[in-house]
């Protein structure tokens, strides 16, 4: 019997020579990450081991994004532990803010991951990493401590299913589009601690960043991984990625390995969807399956849009909220919160007069942070306030109040949003 | 281990923001986590929570974020076991990790109200209603995991080991 893309990856970080889902098993990790909200708890427990090193420093990633710039002095004092572990430890990955970025946005865009990696975070979206064909799983903080110690994590071994998107994708829609759909189809149990391998013609031809954003809803799912084939698409972005990271000051001497899925690779289930049939979409709260087309939904007032985070916060995101929005106004009674995923995200929309057309429609354009997605800071929701976002969760009191509302979208729609102050979709304004 | 408790009931997909609000997330201190435990989902839980008490949710319990605060702030308020349909995979797997008791069986998580007393035999496999005069079986965990509670959690499996 052979294998899928996420088994193979799995079995090679492995001593064993074949290895069969529900089996459970320690493997090694090229990369463990963590952030200013997980990470302190992980460094407290290693630190209670005793141990004097870490497994190694190199793969080690910390990033203190979710509540930085630190929004209190709490906040502070979690972002400075991160700082004071990678001294201690000579851990060079560590992104203060001024190189920072989103840490699912930021790790890729360094060259950080490869294809064929294992990674594992502790963080629930650290799914984004299949995008480059590798096998990335959020954690908690307890195993990222384990891992620190060891270098291994323990897994259950995923069954898989195949969702195949074929035909042509329909104006304005998106990567984004794409994975709600999948998700309001399955629900957010649906792939429940299963790999969602993402193939067909449609993902064959999908750039990077949409690939990046369908994975990293893997998890909205309840999926443990998600994971699209390295292709020529991944292979010139991660050619870039060492470029920019070697640029960066970060040696990384692997280039990866690129790995399919064996045709004899047995799924639990095997899904088709036509593009042509899928729409704008917008996943209504509070939960990231309630999805109903664009159309739908236009009587719906709003009071914030929020575009970025780690699900729509790159490059091509931006680029796409500034067609819409370049030489407009948004509306009086909203507030527009643009994010960009990155320092070198930032700068680009700084170079490209991207942040311009943000700034002169209306909105709010800063450093990067996860902010506001998590209800953390910079755009928090009052009682009954009602938000539009390109973000990747719209649970009960995510971004603010519990009696607030968070409605998901792609970035195109957000921005068209913003004008029409309800929710609007992009040919309405462009 | 066994455990016997009054239940509080959760309905399906109840998230981790729900657990605990991301508002909280500033601090690592679990008695402050176990303060505003389950605050967004039941705004008094915490005050109402009792040491041994019982939670009976739904599907896919622990959704969202991989924050291991949720668990940890459900262990630190006092809750000796959570039962239901079924579990998101970060916190099934945190909840091993740090020594959680959590059990999964649709039937009980099915029938079982709030104010029920209950009792959990994680060595036999059986969930007994005693309000209700009922029992459910449910599938022990794998040996792997059993391993990893027995010693108390990973950390203390691994510092055996170290």
């Amino acid at each position: 019997m052979g294998h899928t893309i996420t088994e193979k990856i799995l079995l090679k970080h492995t001593k064993l020579k074949y290895i069969h889902p529900g089996e459970f098993i320690k493997a090694k990790i090229d990369l463990a990450l963590g952030n200013d909200i997980t990470a302190p708890f992980a460094i407290e427990e290693f630190e209670s081991l005793g141990i004097k090193n870490v497994f190694d420093k190199n793969k080690i990633v910390l990033v203190p994004d979710h509540f930085a710039p630190a929004k209190d002095m709490k906040s502070a004092n979690q972002c400075k532990v991160l700082a004071k572990f990678a001294k201690k430890h000579g851990i060079k990955n560590y992104f203060e803010v001024g190189r920072m970025g989103i840490e699912h946005v930021l790790l890729p865009e360094m060259g950080l991951v490869v294809p064929g990696d294992l990674v594992i975070g502790a963080d629930s979206h650290t799914c984004t990493y299949g995008a480059l064909g590798a096998f990335s799983t959020g954690i908690g903080s307890t195993d990222l401590a384990a891992a620190y110690a060891t270098g291994e994590c323990w897994f259950k071994v995923p069954e898989s299913v195949k969702f195949i998107i074929s035909g042509r994708l329909n104006r304005w829609v998106g990567g984004k589009d794409l994975i709600l759909h999948i998700i309001g189809d399955i629900g957010v149990d649906g792939a429940l601690y299963r790999a969602m391998e993402f193939a067909g013609t449609v993902i064959e031809n999908l750039p990077m960043d949409d690939r990046f954003t369908m994975c990293n809803m893997a998890i909205e799912a309840g999926g443990k991984n998600g994971i699209i084939a390295a292709d020529e698409i991944t292979k010139r972005y991660v050619k870039e990625a060492l470029r920019f990271g070697k640029r960066s000051g970060i040696s990384q001497k692997r280039s990866g390995k690129y790995y399919s899925s064996d045709p004899d690779a047995k799924y639990a289930e095997v899904r088709e969807y036509d593009a042509r049939k899928i729409e704008p979409v917008v996943a209504c709260p509070n939960l990231p399956s309630n999805v109903k087309p664009v159309t739908a939904l236009k009587n719906i007032s709003i009071d914030q849009v929020v575009i970025g985070s780690c699900t729509n916060g790159r490059m091509s995101d931006l680029r796409l909220a500034a067609k819409i929005l370049r030489g407009k106004k948004i509306s009086s009674t909203i507030r527009l919160i643009v994010i960009p995923g990155t320092q070198n995200v930032y700068k680009q929309a700084v170079r490209e007069g991207l942040a311009r057309i943000f700034v002169e429609s209306g909105g709010f354009f800063s450093t990067p942070t996860c902010g506001p997605c998590l209800g953390g800071h910079v755009g928090i929701l009052a009682e009954g306030e009602r938000a539009i976002s390109t973000t990747n969760r719209n649970f009960v009191g995510r971004m603010g109040h519990v009696k607030s509302e968070v409605y998901l979208s792609n970035p195109a729609v957000a921005a068209a949003s913003a004008i029409k102050g309800r929710i609007a979709h992009p040919g309405e304004v462009l | 281990m066994s455990y016997k408790g009054r239940v509080h009931r959760f309905a399906d997909d109840v998230n981790t923001d729900e657990i605990i609000p991301a508002r909280y997330l500033n601090t690592t201190d679990k008695a402050e986590l176990a303060g505003h435990c389950m605050e967004d989902a039941d705004k008094d839980f915490a005050k109402r929570v009792r040491p041994g008490d019982i939670i009976v949710a739904g599907r896919n319990f622990g959704c969202g974020s991989s924050r291991e605060h949720a668990p940890i702030a459900i262990k630190a308020a006092g809750v000796s076991c959570v039962i239901a349909g079924s579990f998101a995979r970060i916190f099934s797997r945190n909840s091993i990790n740090i020594g959680l008791p959590i059990v999964e069986s649709p039937a009980a998580s099915k029938d079982i109200k709030k104010g029920d007393v209950v009792s959990v035999d994680t060595v036999k496999g059986v969930i007994r209603n005693i309000t209700r005069k009922k029992s459910y079986k449910f599938e022990r965990y794998p040996p792997f995991m059993q391993k990893i509670i027995r010693a108390g959690g990973l950390m203390q499996q691994l510092k055996r080991r170290v």
